[in-house]
């Protein structure tokens, strides 16, 4: 069975430490919040100015004041900061940010990701990904591994216009996790029931498969 | 020195056809809705809007946008706004978008008194095309220009009658770096106090950065994505 976006949301948490300032982007990446292993303090950072992202508010405790960079309503936790968009932005530059979980519509072999612009069709714009994939150390892609046609996401090369280049370090699939490595992707990890072979088949990009590659478990 | 101004009408009253406006906000989350509203009312035109967004169809930016008031929006993330996307598409409004970070960096340099800085952010994208690429430590940094706009208009909490400002959770986002960045910025405030009522440890826009200050009123605070805890 292909991972469903929870289970994605719920192996990338597994990468989570204690201590740890992370970004997580729209999407399958906000999913991650819910799935912080007890034990451990991990703190969420939104690019509109918060460092301490806490759980959406209860009904009627919504305050305009404090949204996500969703623009969704949320709530703080103790020993959260709230601070400016260039000092959020400073933050990610400087490396402060332990990790970046984006989602993508193509990664390459080489750790390209291309996320915001579709040729032909309205260009939304790309908020703050262009500086986060430049600055962030550790950079988790968080997607589907075919596009809805069932074409591969994980290319040699993006054929849509780049956010940017050479930086992404991981991707979690539905059907796998790989690394990003000199050499291509590397299989680490495959969903429950899904072959090696399946994933080499919907893998564009060159795929590196060494051993027996271990089934997650949930 | 006398900074207080009646009310947005006065505060606007010399902006005139064909200015660059910055307008603090993120979504909707700390917009000058009173000076947006004032805008729309005395419908000047052939704007230039530098703001991390574009409103929804019927509030913030939006609203100027549907008179079209606006001839440039520069800008991070334009979604949400079914009007701009027609008159971007008809030719009617030309877009620069720009990383955000990029965007706020740019409002800090012109706020520091900064001509321009470099950042990693769009090396290798078509965001770099006919930029001054340098390289530092072995990366590629893009050459960004600090921004040159003739009014910033800010939206802050609490403000006093010499223009010191203090902003609310995240309604701050690009409000400071704009209240620094413009030649001259208005400020309107949910609660405007006398000089002295303001401890100035806790303040965020050092009033040397504001010309012009009022008493905002009626702030609808519209909530773009209302989001709520599920209850079992």
């Amino acid at each position: 069975m292909p991972l469903s976006k929870e289970q994605i949301a719920q192996r990338i948490a597994r990468e989570l430490k204690d201590g740890y300032y992370v970004n997580l982007g729209i999407g399958i990446p906000t999913l991650v919040a819910n799935y912080i292993p007890s034990g451990i303090k991990v703190v969420l950072q939104s690019e509109n100015g918060l460092l301490g992202i806490g759980p959406f508010p209860e009904e009627g405790r919504e305050d305009p004041d404090l949204i996500n960079a969703g623009k969704q309503t949320v709530t703080t936790i103790p020993g959260s900061a709230f601070f400016d968009s260039a000092m959020s932005f400073g933050m990610i530059r400087a490396g402060k940010v332990d990790l970046t979980v984006l989602g993508a519509m193509e990664v390459s072999e080489k750790g390209d990701i291309a996320n915001w612009k579709i040729p032909g069709k309205m260009v939304k714009g790309m908020g703050g990904a262009m500086d986060l994939v430049a600055s962030a150390k550790n950079i988790i892609v968080a997607m589907m591994h075919t596009n809805p046609k069932g074409e591969s996401k994980l290319l040699s090369h993006c054929t849509l216009p780049l956010t940017g280049t050479r930086c992404v370090r991981k991707i979690v699939t539905d059907l796998a996790v790989v690394d990003i490595t000199e050499n291509g992707f590397k299989l680490l990890e495959r969903a429950p029931g899904i072959s090696t072979g399946e994933i080499r088949a919907k893998t564009e990009g060159k795929l590196i498969v060494e051993g027996d590659i271990p089934e997650m478990v949930f | 020195m006398n900074k207080v101004v009646s009310d947005a009408d006065e505060a606007i009253s010399n902006i005139k056809d064909g200015d660059i406006l910055m307008l603090g906000g993120f979504g909707l989350c700390g917009i000058p809705e009173n000076c947006i509203a004032a805008l729309v009312k005395k419908g000047i035109r052939d704007l230039t809007c530098i703001s991390n967004n574009a409103g929804v169809d019927d509030f913030g930016i939006g609203l100027m946008l549907k008179k079209r008031q606006v001839r440039k929006m520069v800008s991070s993330y334009v979604g949400e706004n079914a009007e701009f996307e027609r008159q971007l598409l008809s030719g009617e409004l030309e877009v620069e978008l720009i990383p955000q970070g990029t965007l706020a960096t740019r409002c800090l340099a012109a706020g520091y008194g900064m001509p321009a800085i470099y950042t990693p952010a769009g090396t290798g994208t078509e965001v770099a095309e006919q930029k001054e690429i340098r390289n530092f430590n072995g990366k590629e940094y893009l050459l960004e220009y600090a921004f040159q706009a003739d009014y910033a208009l800010v939206k802050a909490w609490k403000g006093d009658t010499d223009g010191n400002l203090i902003y609310r959770q995240t309604a701050r986002n690009f409000n400071p770096l704009m209240a620094m960045a413009g030649k001259t910025t208005i400020a309107e405030v949910e609660q405007l106090v006398p000089a002295g009522q303001l401890d100035p440890d806790f303040i965020h826009t050092p009033g040397i950065y504001v010309h012009k200050i009022f008493q905002g009123k009626s702030y609808e605070k519209r909530i773009e994505q209302k989001t709520n805890r599920k209850v079992n």
